[in-house]
C-alpha cells in the first residue's frame, strides 16, 4: 500500500497540532455540505438524474369532484397518443392498493370512489409528460356525485370523524370555570398551509433484475417508501432500494406523500419493465397533495383579576381531509401545544379528527403543535384585553413556574423551563418596554396607520409522540486511507443534517470534515428507518452516528494499547492525529496500521430515545424527552385604510442547548420564523363550493418574499445553555419550534389593530391575518368605539 | 432558424418548438440541469437565468423567468445560465458570496437567487438594499427567510475582481454583434411556428398574412397559457427583435413608450414625472418579469387587474394601433370594452402608448393592494389624477383595476368631485358616488366587500395625502 501523504509532518509539527482543536468539529459554523454544489447548480436533484434512452414520463390524472362514485373509467382513449406506453388505474396494482401511512384510507388511484377533487384517477406513462398528460386527460371518467363535507364545523357536528376523539383532562375545569372570577369564550378559525417546498413531489423508479425496483426519490421517509412500494407490488421490502441524495424541500410535505408518485411510478415500471419518471407540476402538487392541518378551535377560559388563568376547556378540531394519514398525532400533538408555556389551571382540552373531503391533510412543521399553541397566546391577549393590561405582563404571570405549577395537562413535569429568564432576556435586549410607550405615542398621533408590538413564547416537546418512531440507525466505514464513509437514515432537505451529522463523526474521530463523505440515504446501508420529521433528526441520527463511531474508536483504542502496550487512556484522538503516550501519528497511517493488524474499520450503529412514553387510556406520560424553547418580539405598521401590514422589526432568542452548529441554527431558527409569520399572514387556502383548491399555484398562493422579511430582523441563540438531558453533545432540536415564534407576528398585528379601541377589546381575527380580514377587524374596533363613545355621551348627558 | 450564444456557445437552431420554454430547451435539449423548475408560471424565480443584449458598446444583463421565455426570444443574445459562473473550481463571487453567509438550505431556488445576484451586480455593482429587494423580489426561498441571501447579496461585491465575463467582455460584443438579427427569421418544428420580424412593417404585414397569429412580446402572460392552461399556439409572432417598437422617447408634450419596450425600459421615463407609477411598477411583478413584459402586452391581455390601464387612464394616455399601413390613435379607456374584449380589430396591433407629460397632468396617485406587497396581482388598484386649482376640483380622473371586467373609470365619483370645492364634505360625497360605481365580484384574493371598501378608502387616502402630507399613509414606506 503506498504512502501518499507526501508532506510529512515532523514529531514536533504534529505534537503542536494536537494541542490545538479541531476547526471543523461539533460547534462550529461548518458550511451546509452541499453549499458549494448548489449555487453551482452542480447539486443533483431527482429530476435532474440523466434520463434512460426509454424513459417514461407519468401524469395522473386528478378528480374534478370532491365526492362521487365513478360510473365509468375507460383509458381506452389514452392509447390513441404516440408514445403512450401504459395507462393505469386502481385494477392494475399487483399488490395491495392501499397507501395509507398508519392507518388505511389512501388508496393509491381512486377505486370506484372519489373523495377530494384533486384526487389521483389513473395515471398514464409516455415517452414525455405533455404526451402522458395529454393522454391521461383523453380518458373517460364519468361520476355520479354524491353530498361533499366540505366544513370543518359541518364534520365536526355530524361527527364525521377519520378518527376517535381524545381528551387530556387534569382537575375539574367545570368547576374551576364556574368559580372563576372572569369568563371569557372564544373560537378561532386557524388556516392550514401549502408546504410550498422549492422542488415539487418527484420520484424516478428503475426496475431491476429481481422483479424489483430502484427508487430514487425525492422522501422525507424512504423506509415508508420502500415499504409500500414493495406493497403495491406484492414484493418483500428486500426487492426494493431507495435512494435519497438530497430533497428541495421538504417541511413535512414530503413525510408521506412523497410515497404516491414513487407509487405509481412503480406500478408502471413493474408493467412496462420500463423506468419511470412521477414529478408533479407545480398546480397537481398542490391539488393532489395534502397540507397543513387548518383547525377550528374553541375555547372557554377562567381567570383572576390579574388575569391567572385558573380554568380552562378547548376543543380543537383539526381538518383532516379524507383520510387519516398522521392526523391522529398531529392532533394530539396541537392538543400537547396547547398550553405552550402556560399552566392552564384545571384543564380538559379535546381534539377532533374531522373527515372532510379535502385533500388528505399531513405533517407540516410544527405537526399540529401550531394550531394548539397559538390557542393560549390569543386566550392572554384576550384577558389582558379584558383586564386593561400588557398582555406581556399576563404572559409572564401565566408561565410555568412555582408551587403546584409545572406539571403539563398531560402530567409530564415542565422541568429545566427556560421561558422565565428567555423572555426576561429578550424584553430587555429588545427594548420592549420603551418601544410599548413609543408605539402609544405614535399612534395616538398616527390616523392611518398603526404599530403594534408582541412578544411572544415557544415551548415545544421534542420526540415522535408514536414512541417507537423514536430509533436511528447509521453507517460508518474508514477507508484504508483514512477517508470515512457515512451513512445514516434521517434525510436532507437543506436543514443541514448530513452537515451535522457528519460534524458529530468529524468530532469523535477527531478530523476534519472533509474527511467524511455523505451519501444518499439509503435503505441498502441503512434499514427500518424512521421520517425525518419533529425535528428530530439530529437528535436521532446524531447519536446513531455517534455510536457507530464509538464502536469503531473502542476497537482502535483497544488496539492501539495492546500494539503499544499502553493503557487505554493513553490513547487519545486530537485534531487529525491520535496520540498513543508519547507517539503521535496522523489519523490515516494510524488507521492503516489498524488494517493491517486485522481491525474491522466499519460498523453500524443504533439509537433509541430514552424515558418516553406516554399512557393514550389514561391520556398521561412523558411523550416528550425534552422542551425546546423561543421567544420572539415582533413589531408591525398597519394601515387602517386597506389593512396592508408590514414587519418593522423581529427580535428572537432560541433555545438550541449546545449548538452543534450555530450558523445551522441560526438559519432553521430564521427560515422557520418566516415560514411561521407566512402562515399566519398572507398565505391564505382557499377552496371554492366544489371542494376545488383556487390557491393552487403561487401566483394565487403567497408565501413570504424577500421584503416580507422583517425590516430590522435580529437572532440571537441562547449561550450557554445545553440541553440537561444527554442529547448528543447536549444539543437541542431545531427543525420545528421556532416556526411558532412567528406568533409574535399575528399578536403583532392584533396589537395594532386593538390600538383603534384604546386597547379595550381583543380583535376577533382568524388566521391567516390577511390584510382583508386585518380590515374587518379593524372596522369591528371602530365600531366599539363608537359605541363607547356613544355610551360616554350618554353618560354625560 | 435562431441563433444565439449558450454562454460562450454558438448554437444555431432551426427546428425547435416555438411553443418551447427557454427552461426546457436548456434542460432537456442542452442537458444543462442547474436551471431549475419550480413552478412554470413566472412567480418562483427558480429558473431564472441571465440574458445578455447588446446596447451600443456595452452588452446589458438581464435577468428573466426562463419558464416564461419562448426561444424564439433567445435570438441574437447570450444566454448564460447557473452553470456559467463558475470558473474551474473557482465560484464566482455571487455563488461564494452565497455559501460564506450560509445562503443555501435545500439549495432548489438557489440557482435562481445565484442569478438574480449575479445579475444585480453587473447592473450596479456594489448594490444598495433596496436595489437588492427589487432584485430579488421574484426569487422564493421557502427555507431561509431570506436574511442570509440578501446578505450574501451586499458582500458579493466586497471584493470585486474582474469575472469571466468582464474578461471576454470584447470578445462576446463581438460574437453579439455578428449574431444581431438583421431579417425577418423564422422558427419551426414542422407542426408550429414562429416569426421574429424585424421592423414594424414586417410585423404589420405578417399580422395580416396570419391574422391568428398571436404576438408575443415578453410572454410573461402569453407563456402561461402554454405552460398552465397547456394550450398549443400554433404561430408566434415575436416583436422582441423590433427595434422600432421598443423606443422609450420623452418630448416636451409627451411621453411616447414602444408597445415592445419592456416595463424595466417603460420604469425611468414614467416615474421622473409620476414617481407613484413608479412605485407601480416596482411593485408590479417581480424585476425578471419586467425585464421581459411590456406596456404592449399589459394592455393587449385585457386583463382586469392589469396594473398598468388603470394609472396611464388615470393619465389620461392613448394608444397607437396599427393595421398595416394604417395607424390610428385612441384613448386607452376605449380600447377595453368587456372582459377580454377590446376595439382592436383583427390584424391589428398596438404600436405604442401615449402619456401626456406631469406638467399636463394634475395630482397622479396610484395605489395597489394585494395579499403580498411584492409580486402579487392586485385585488384593487386605484389611480387618481386631479387637477385642484384655487381650492376647486377642475377635472378628476379616477380609475380602478379590480373592480369590473375591464379597467375602469369611477365616473360617478368623478362626477362628485368635478368642479366641487376640494374639502372633506366633497370627498364624503365622491366616496358615496364611488361606492355605485362598481359592483366587484368575490375571488380568493378578496370579497367584493373588501373590494368596494378599500376602493372607497383609497379616496380618502388621497384626500389626506395631498391635504395633510405630515401624516404617514403608505405601510411600503417602511423599508
Ligand atoms: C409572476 C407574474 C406576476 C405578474 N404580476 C403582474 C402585476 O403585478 N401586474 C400586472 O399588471 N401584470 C402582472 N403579470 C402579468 C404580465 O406580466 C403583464 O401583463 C405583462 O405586462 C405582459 O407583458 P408581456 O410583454 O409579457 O406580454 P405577452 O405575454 O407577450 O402578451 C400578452 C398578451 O398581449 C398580446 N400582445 C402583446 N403585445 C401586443 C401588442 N403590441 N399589441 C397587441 N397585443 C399584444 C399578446 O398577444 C398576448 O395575448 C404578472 C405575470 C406573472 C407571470
Ligand atoms: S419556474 Fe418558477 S418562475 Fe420559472
Ligand atoms: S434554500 Fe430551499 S428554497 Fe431556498
Amino acid at each position: 500500500m503506498s504512502n501518499h501523504h507526501q508532506n510529512k509532518k515532523s514529531y514536533a509539527e504534529m505534537l503542536e497540532l494536537v494541542k490545538q482543536d479541531l476547526t471543523t468539529g461539533v460547534g462550529r459554523s461548518v458550511k451546509h455540505e452541499s453549499a458549494a454544489k448548489q449555487v453551482s447548480g452542480e447539486a443533483v436533484y431527482v429530476d435532474d438524474r440523466l434520463e434512460f434512452p426509454n424513459q417514461l414520463h407519468v401524469y395522473a390524472r386528478m378528480s374534478d369532484k370532491a365526492h362521487a362514485r365513478i360510473t365509468k373509467l375507460d383509458v381506452s382513449p389514452c392509447y390513441d397518443f404516440p408514445g403512450v406506453a401504459i395507462a393505469i388505474t386502481a385494477k392494475d396494482v399487483p399488490g395491495q392498493l392501499d397507501i395509507g401511512a398508519v392507518l388505511p384510507g389512501d388508496p393509491l388511484l381512486a377505486d370506484g370512489l372519489v373523495e377530494y377533487y384533486g384526487q389521483p384517477v389513473l395515471a398514464v406513462a409516455a415517452n414525455d409528460l405533455d404526451t402522458a398528460r395529454k393522454a391521461a386527460m383523453a380518458a373517460i371518467v364519468e361520476y355520479e356525485e354524491l353530498e361533499p363535507v366540505l366544513s370543518v364545523e359541518q364534520a365536526l357536528e355530524q361527527e364525521h370523524f377519520v378518527s376517535e376523539p381524545h381528551t387530556h383532562k387534569r382537575g375539574d375545569s367545570a368547576a374551576a370555570l364556574a368559580g372563576a372570577q372572569h369568563r371569557i369564550t372564544g373560537q378561532a378559525h386557524i388556516g392550514g398551509q401549502e408546504h410550498f417546498y422549492l422542488e415539487t413531489q418527484i420520484s424516478s423508479v428503475v426496475p431491476t433484475e429481481d422483479g424489483g425496483m430502484i427508487v430514487f426519490t425525492s422522501s422525507q421517509n424512504p423506509t415508508e417508501v420502500q415499504k409500500l412500494v414493495a406493497e403495491v407490488l406484492g414484493v418483500s421490502f428486500n426487492k426494493i432500494q431507495i435512494d435519497m441524495r438530497r430533497m428541495g424541500g421538504g417541511f413535512g410535505g414530503k413525510e408521506t406523500q412523497a410515497a404516491g408518485p414513487a407509487c405509481i411510478a412503480a406500478v408502471v415500471a413493474h408493467h412496462t419493465r420500463r423506468p419511470a419518471k412521477m414529478r408533479l407540476p407545480r398546480m397537481e402538487d398542490m391539488m393532489m397533495t395534502g397540507k397543513r392541518h387548518p383547525f377550528f378551535n374553541q375555547y372557554e377560559v377562567g381567570f383572576d383579576d390579574n388575569g391567572l388563568i385558573t380554568g380552562c376547556e378547548m376543543k380543537l378540531a383539526g381538518n383532516c381531509g379524507y383520510s387519516p394519514d398522521l392526523s391522529n398525532s398531529i392532533v394530539d400533538r396541537a392538543m400537547f401545544h396547547s398550553d405552550n408555556g402556560y399552566y392552564l389551571g384545571d384543564a380538559t382540552i379535546t381534539g377532533y379528527r374531522c373527515k372532510t373531503n379535502l385533500a388528505s391533510n399531513t405533517a407540516y412543521r410544527g405537526f399540529g403543535g401550531p394550531q394548539g399553541l397559538i390557542m393560549p397566546e390569543i386566550i392572554l391577549d384576550d384577558i389582558a384585553r379584558r383586564l386593561g393590561k400588557d398582555p406581556l405582563e399576563v404572559r409572564k404571570l401565566n408561565l410555568y413556574g412555582g408551587e403546584g405549577r409545572d406539571t403539563t395537562h398531560y402530567y409530564q413535569k415542565v422541568e429545566d423551563n427556560a421561558l422565565p429568564q428567555m423572555i426576561d432576556d429578550l424584553e430587555r435586549s429588545s427594548d420592549y418596554q420603551a418601544r410599548r410607550q413609543a408605539i402609544r405615542e405614535f399612534n395616538a398621533k398616527s390616523p392611518i396607520l398603526k404599530k403594534g408590538l408582541a412578544l411572544t413564547p415557544v415551548k415545544f416537546g421534542i420526540s415522535f409522540t408514536a414512541t417507537f418512531l423514536n430509533q436511528a440507525g447509521a453507517l460508518i466505514h474508514i477507508y484504508t486511507d483514512g477517508s470515512i464513509h457515512l451513512n445514516h437514515g434521517g434525510t436532507e432537505m437543506g436543514q443541514g443534517l448530513n452537515t451535522k451529522v457528519a460534524q458529530v463523526v468529524a468530532e469523535e474521530f477527531q478530523v476534519d470534515f472533509d474527511t467524511i463523505q455523505i451519501t444518499a440515504t439509503n435503505t441498502d446501508k441503512v434499514p427500518n428507518t424512521s421520517p425525518t420529521a419533529a425535528s428530530s433528526g439530529a437528535d436521532l441520527n446524531g447519536k446513531a452516528a455517534q455510536n457507530a463511531a464509538r464502536t469503531i474508536k473502542q476497537r482502535l483504542v483497544e488496539f492501539a494499547a495492546r500494539h503499544f502496550n499502553v493503557t487505554e487512556e493513553d490513547v487519545t484522538f486530537r485534531n487529525n492525529h491520535v496520540l498513543i503516550r508519547d507517539e503521535v501519528m496522523p489519523f490515516a497511517e494510524f488507521i492503516q496500521l489498524a488494517y493491517f493488524n486485522q481491525i474491522s474499520l466499519s460498523s453500524t450503529g443504533f439509537y433509541r430515545t430514552p424515558k418516553i412514553y406516554y399512557d393514550r387510556d389514561t391520556a398521561r406520560g412523558r411523550p416528550f424527552y425534552y422542551y425546546a424553547y423561543g421567544c420572539a418580539c415582533s413589531e408591525v405598521v398597519v394601515d387602517t385604510l386597506t389593512g396592508e401590514y408590514k414587519i418593522l422589526r423581529a427580535d428572537i432568542l432560541h433555545d438550541v442547548g449546545a449548538s452543534l452548529n450555530p450558523a445551522i441554527d441560526i438559519g432553521q431558527v430564521e427560515g422557520a420564523f418566516v415560514q411561521g409569520a407566512g402562515w399566519l399572514t398572507s398565505e391564505e387556502l382557499v377552496w371554492n363550493d366544489k371542494g376545488r383548491l383556487m390557491t393552487s399555484g403561487p401566483a394565487s398562493y403567497k408565501i413570504p418574499a424577500v421584503t416580507d422579511m422583517p425590516i430590522d430582523f435580529r437572532v440571537r441563540l441562547v449561550e450557554n445553555r445545553k440541553n440537561a438531558e444527554d442529547t448528543v453533545y447536549h444539543s437541542k432540536a431545531v427543525g420545528e419550534p421556532p416556526f411558532m415564534l412567528g406568533i409574535s407576528v399575528f399578536c403583532a398585528i392584533k396589537d395594532a389593530i386593538a390600538s383603534v379601541a384604546d386597547y379595550r377589546v381583543s380583535p376577533a381575527i382568524d388566521a391567516p391575518a390577511t390584510p382583508e380580514r386585518v380590515l374587518w377587524a379593524i372596522r369591528d374596533m371602530e365600531q366599539h368605539q363608537q359605541q363607547a363613545r356613544t355610551a360616554a355621551v350618554a353618560e354625560t348627558v | 432558424m435562431i441563433r444565439f450564444l449558450l454562454n460562450r456557445e454558438l448554437r444555431v437552431e432551426d427546428h425547435l418548438d416555438p411553443n418551447m420554454t427557454v427552461l426546457n430547451y436548456l434542460r432537456t435539449q442542452a442537458r444543462k440541469t442547474g436551471t431549475k423548475e419550480g413552478c412554470a408560471s413566472g412567480d418562483c424565480g427558480a429558473c431564472t437565468v441571465v440574458l445578455g443584449e447588446l446596447d451600443g458598446e456595452r452588452i446589458r444583463y438581464r435577468s428573466v423567468n426562463s419558464c416564461l421565455t419562448f426561444v424564439s426570444a433567445l435570438n441574437g443574445k447570450q444566454l448564460i445560465t447557473v452553470e456559467d459562473l463558475k470558473q474551474g473550481d473557482r465560484l464566482h463571487p455571487a455563488q461564494q458570496a452565497m455559501v460564506d453567509c450560509h445562503g443555501s438550505q435545500c439549495g432548489f431556488c438557489t440557482p435562481g437567487i445565484v442569478m438574480s445576484m449575479f445579475a444585480l451586480g453587473k447592473n450596479v455593482g456594489k448594490p444598495e438594499k433596496e436595489e437588492i429587494h427589487e432584485a430579488l423580489a421574484g426569487n422564493l426561498c421557502r427555507c431561509t427567510g431570506y436574511r442570509p441571501i440578501v446578505e450574501a447579496a451586499e458582500k458579493m461585491y466586497d471584493n470585486v475582481t474582474p469575472d469571466s465575463f468582464n474578461r471576454e467582455h470584447a470578445d462576446t460584443l463581438a460574437r453579439l454583434r455578428e449574431i444581431q438579427p438583421r431579417a425577418q427569421v423564422e422558427l419551426s418544428n414542422g407542426k408550429r411556428k414562429a416569426y421574429n420580424p424585424t421592423t414594424l412593417a414586417e410585423l404589420a404585414l405578417l399580422k395580416e398574412q396570419h391574422p391568428e397569429a398571436r404576438l408575443v412580446a415578453g410572454g410573461t402572460d402569453l407563456a402561461l397559457e402554454v405552460t398552465q392552461l397547456r394550450k398549443e399556439i400554433g404561430t408566434l409572432i415575436y416583436v422582441g427583435d423590433i427595434a422600432e417598437m421598443k423606443q422609450v422617447q420623452v418630448f416636451d408634450d409627451r411621453i411616447e413608450l414602444g408597445a415592445a419596450a419592456s416595463l424595466t425600459d417603460c420604469y425611468q421615463a414614467l416615474s421622473n414625472d409620476y414617481p407613484d407609477f413608479g412605485a407601480l411598477l416596482h411593485r408590479f411583478a417581480s424585476l425578471q418579469i419586467r425585464n421581459q413584459g411590456t406596456l404592449g402586452g399589459n394592455i393587449g391581455n385585457a386583463s382586469p387587474i392589469g396594473d398598468s390601464p388603470p394609472a396611464l387612464i388615470a393619465l389620461g394616455a392613448q394608444l397607437v394601433l396599427r393595421q398595416g399601413e394604417q395607424s390610428r390613435s385612441l384613448d386607452l379607456q376605449d380600447y377595453f370594452i368587456d372582459y377580454k374584449v377590446t376595439a382592436q380589430q383583427p390584424g391589428e396591433f398596438i404600436e405604442k402608448v401615449i402619456v401626456p407629460r406631469a406638467a399636463d397632468n394634475g395630482e397622479f396617485r396610484s395605489y395597489k393592494i394585494s395579499k403580498r406587497i411584492d409580486d402579487d396581482i392586485s385585488a384593487v388598484l386605484g389611480c387618481f389624477n386631479l387637477v385642484i386649482r384655487d381650492g376647486r376640483v377642475q377635472s378628476a380622473r379616477v380609475a380602478f383595476g379590480g373592480m369590473a371586467a375591464i379597467p375602469k373609470r369611477a365616473s360617478q365619483c368623478e362626477q362628485a368631485l368635478t368642479g366641487a370645492e376640494w374639502n372633506r364634505d366633497t370627498i364624503e360625497k365622491a366616496k358615496q358616488a364611488l361606492a355605485q360605481d362598481f359592483s366587484p365580484i368575490s375571488d380568493f384574493r378578496a370579497s367584493r366587500e373588501y373590494r368596494q371598501l378599500t376602493a372607497v378608502n383609497l379616496l380618502t387616502r388621497y384626500f389626506v395625502e395631498l391635504e395633510s402630507p405630515e401624516v404617514e399613509t403608505r405601510v411600503t414606506a417602511y423599508v
